[in-house]
């Protein structure tokens, strides 16, 4: 009877989660230097920072306090549909500025999680977090490398980054990559790159074998993939909108 | 410690008993002491192939459940002296082959013999899981055809996963490609597919490659191991296979079709 508006169940339940964040590593704030620095790395990928939860990281912060105005940069990256969450710092004057801007903080040192409970403020708390070590630079999110034959029957998962195999991909199995999937042998199963809607990523394999690509929800079914490029090494991307497959000898 | 070995494909029908009989009684014949165990519980067969149907008294669920020890539910072998068959229970849920009842028999089995050969029921399932959660090393019975190569992945990938070894992070379960039911003649007309195409596509290494024979049939319905048909090329694909299971290098004999020899050529040329 769980489902019934009625009876509920309890509200909700705390759990803890990890889950990679982009961290942006602030040296100095100027307000116009760091929104067309943004600009720019956000050209170079613009699905992956789309809705993107942010950590500001002022660990190397070598600027005055005063020079931080935390709301004109929550404003910036919102332009640019990124979202600030969270700041990682432990400055006492810098953690009352974030704090009073709505911020919430977290205490540097690596891979740490927040508690899940105590003393929580009231606003938007963001999930535990997992640093990918230090020097995080925007993109540097690490790939997952497979080694052994993914078998039918499997599925392989890379959430917030690229996937590399360097094995057969078989029938029936699945790869899912929030950003490119690079297969060093045949692939012959399906494979999705660009599952958040990077339509950007791409797909790569020295076989094309496959029973189904799709980059960005952009898709081919094996039936048409038989042409030219079947059983070749090609590299899969979208372009207008629209799923292509290439050559990789053909440059 | 005993090497457990299971015989398996996913796929039903492609000779997972017929091959758990002819190794078990290649490794005996060798002078390794060696149990079979039948997991198809509900459809036992192994007993069967082995001619020991008539002598079957407890079973493994009989085992498991406690109702009957290791030692009267062991038959042994009439031809070799060092090869025992524990049955499949015909009667049973396959439920009844727990966890815990399992490995409790492998353990016990493991003090005294050589090698257990475990014989996997067809499917994914309970009764398959059970088989090959305790191996050491796994043999992947294929046909060359699309499905049973596209099965035999699946029960790879389910090794690499669900195995013991895997579970624990031991070192991964030893896997050997098992071709049978091969036709060099169809193979050449393009009907079937080759040794080459199933090594390629499951990327595993090859045991042995057993050619398709009249031979099998018939020693099966006769309750006679294959391998003990030494006379027909399918009885000495098996020696062969069993011979590289155990590290011997043997070359692979019946991949091309038979060439007429010089005799026939001389009569009927």
């Amino acid at each position: 009877m769980n489902e019934h508006p009625e009876n509920p169940g309890p509200c909700f339940e705390l759990k803890s989660k990890s889950m990679s964040l982009v961290f942006v590593e602030l040296y100095y704030y100027d307000e116009q230097d760091f929104e067309e620095l943004l600009r720019q790395k956000i050209g170079q990928a613009p699905g992956f920072f789309r809705d993107a939860p942010i950590v500001i990281d002022l660990e190397k912060y070598r600027g005055l306090p005063d020079e931080l105005n935390f709301f004109n940069i929550i404003g910036l990256c919102r332009r640019h549909n990124m979202h600030i969450v969270s700041v990682q710092v432990t400055n006492e004057r810098l953690v009352n500025a974030a704090k009073s801007a709505g911020l919430a903080i977290t205490k540097p040192g690596g891979k740490k999680t927040t508690p899940v409970c105590p003393e929580k403020e009231e606003k938007p708390e963001p999930p535990a977090k997992v640093t990918s070590d230090s020097g995080n630079e925007l993109t540097a999110i690490p790939p997952k490398v497979i080694t052994q034959p993914v078998r039918s029957g499997q599925q392989i998962h890379a959430p917030h980054g690229d996937l590399i195999v360097l094995a057969p991909v078989q029938p029936g199995s699945e790869l899912l990559a929030a950003g490119n999937i690079h297969v060093y042998g045949p692939l012959r199963g399906r494979a999705l790159a660009g599952i958040n809607g990077d339509e950007q990523a791409r797909i790569f394999t020295l076989s094309l074998e496959a029973e189904l690509v799709s980059i960005a929800g952009q898709y081919k079914i094996s039936e048409d993939l038989q042409d030219g490029d079947w059983k070749k090494p090609v590299q899969l991307h979208l372009a207008d909108g629209q799923l292509f497959v290439n050559p990789l000898d053909n440059h | 410690m005993a090497k457990i070995i299971v015989v398996t494909s996913g796929k039903g029908g492609v000779g997972k008993t017929t091959t758990s009989a002819s190794i078990s009684t290649g490794l005996a014949r060798r002078g390794h002491k060696t149990v079979v165990i039948d997991f198809d519980v509900g459809l036992r067969n192994l007993d069967l192939i082995m001619n020991c149907e008539r002598r079957v008294v407890y079973d493994f669920v009989n085992v498991i459940q406690g109702e009957a020890t290791l030692g009267q539910a062991l038959i042994k072998d009439k031809r070799i002296e060092t090869l025992y068959i524990l049955p499949a229970s015909q009667t049973r849920e396959k439920e009844a082959m727990t966890p815990e009842g399992v490995e409790r028999v492998i353990e016990e089995l493991s003090k005294t013999f050589d090698y257990i050969i475990c014989d996997s029921p067809a499917g994914i399932e309970h009764g398959a899981l059970m088989a090959l959660y305790h191996a050491d090393e796994a043999v992947v019975v294929t046909n060359p055809e699309v499905s049973s190569v596209r099965d035999s992945d699946r029960i790879l990938g389910i090794l690499q996963s669900k195995s013991k070894r895997a579970e624990k992070g031991l070192e991964p379960v030893r896997e050997h490609l098992l071709l049978t039911r091969y036709n060099p003649d169809r193979v050449e007309r393009g009907e079937m597919l080759s040794v080459e195409d199933v090594k390629d596509i499951l990327s595993i290494p090859l045991l042995g490659v057993i050619p398709e024979s009249q031979v099998v049939l018939n020693s099966s319905n006769q309750g006679l191991p294959v391998i003990l048909e030494t006379e027909s090329d399918a009885g000495q694909a098996y020696d062969d296979a069993v011979a590289r299971l155990v590290g011997e290098d043997r070359p692979f004999r019946f991949l091309t079709k038979e060439k007429k020899g010089i005799f026939s050529r001389m009569f009927k040329g």
